[in-house]
């Protein structure tokens, strides 16, 4: 089972890197462009698991370890490996 | 009096505090190795100095909130005794639940090393019972990831139960934007759990409490912790 999770700030918290990068798009000129949210990508490879218990598993490791709940929202998708 | 300065790998101001608690201050001090058996019994206070623990990497304190010695301190912080948290340290102590709220990158992106004001915002801490008369402290920070962020309940919660102990703020004690380092909500530099026996703050007070140096007002911390340890104003 593969794991792809991501992880953002939740609303209403400052996210200095996302507002540095959109700075820089816009004096590039990509004006289009009305926000931006920076955050983390990880993907984790799961044997012997199946999908029920792999979707327990990353929120478990989601909420301990991956994201701080206090400032951090995550969301994951799974698919099987191939 | 005993005290112990937790060393994770990646600790840097390890030895800073070390050296003001048993050379300025003469205190009985052990290290404390962050892994294997560890018992933290014997101690009055433990220190988690600032560094960067296990490389900060995922977020500063995640992965040193898993270690053996923390959770003997989270053990330790709960049965009443108390816990010093420096920089990385006070990183750790959001990360292990032990604080509110959570340290995230400063506002200007940029690391911040330069000596700062803070306002003491309540001396009726074990931490800062020595302040009484000195408003404003001077003490240098250096940091990445001192940007205080807690929500309004909780920043609420914070001010009802008067654990806000300093706030950066200008030589005179203003506490305005023009004077926020790093973004901090309220321009909070240290608080205190609702019992008051665990203190986190980003300011570096062991860089600035050896006499050989013009600049004492860390000492007052450190004076703060002694007197309280030796007259049980915990108790």
């Amino acid at each position: 089972m593969i794991a792809k999770i991501h992880i953002t700030f939740k609303n209403g918290v400052l996210d200095p890197q996302g507002k540095a990068v959109h700075h820089a798009l816009k004096d590039l000129g990509y004006n289009e462009v009305s926000e931006i949210q920076m955050g983390k990508y990880l993907k984790l490879k799961m044997d012997g698991v199946s999908r029920e218990e792999a979707e327990n598993r990353v929120t478990e490791m989601c909420e301990k370890l991956f994201a701080n709940t206090v400032i951090e929202s995550y969301r994951f998708t799974l698919e099987t490996a191939k | 009096m005993k005290c112990g300065v937790v060393v994770f790998p990646g600790s840097n101001c390890d030895h800073d505090c070390f050296h003001i608690l048993k050379h300025v201050f003469k205190i009985d001090t052990e290290w404390i190795w962050h892994k294997g058996d560890v018992d933290l019994s014997r101690f009055d206070l433990v220190v988690l100095p600032g560094g960067y623990s296990y490389g900060d990497y995922l977020r500063a304190g995640a992965i040193a909130k898993f270690s053996s010695v923390m959770k003997e301190v989270v053990r330790f912080a709960n049965s009443g005794r108390m816990v010093l948290g420096i920089c990385n340290g006070f990183q750790v102590l959001v990360e292990s639940g032990l604080l509110p709220g959570a340290l995230i990158q400063n506002h200007t992106q940029k690391f911040v090393c330069k000596t700062v004001s803070i306002r003491v915002e309540n001396v009726s801490t074990p931490f800062s019972c020595e302040c009484v008369g000195k408003t404003v402290l001077d003490i240098p920070i250096a940091h990445h990831q001192g940007n205080y962020f807690i929500d309004s309940d909780g920043l609420h919660q914070l001010v009802d139960n008067q654990q806000i102990v300093f706030r950066y703020s200008g030589p005179e004690g203003e506490v305005i934007d023009q004077y926020n380092p790093n973004g901090s909500v309220d321009n909070i530099a240290g608080i205190v759990n609702e019992d008051k026996n665990v203190m986190g703050l980003m300011p570096h007070p062991e860089r600035c409490a050896d006499p050989a140096w013009p600049n004492l007002d860390g000492q007052l911390i450190f004076k703060s912790i002694i007197y309280s340890l030796q007259h049980g104003v915990l108790l």
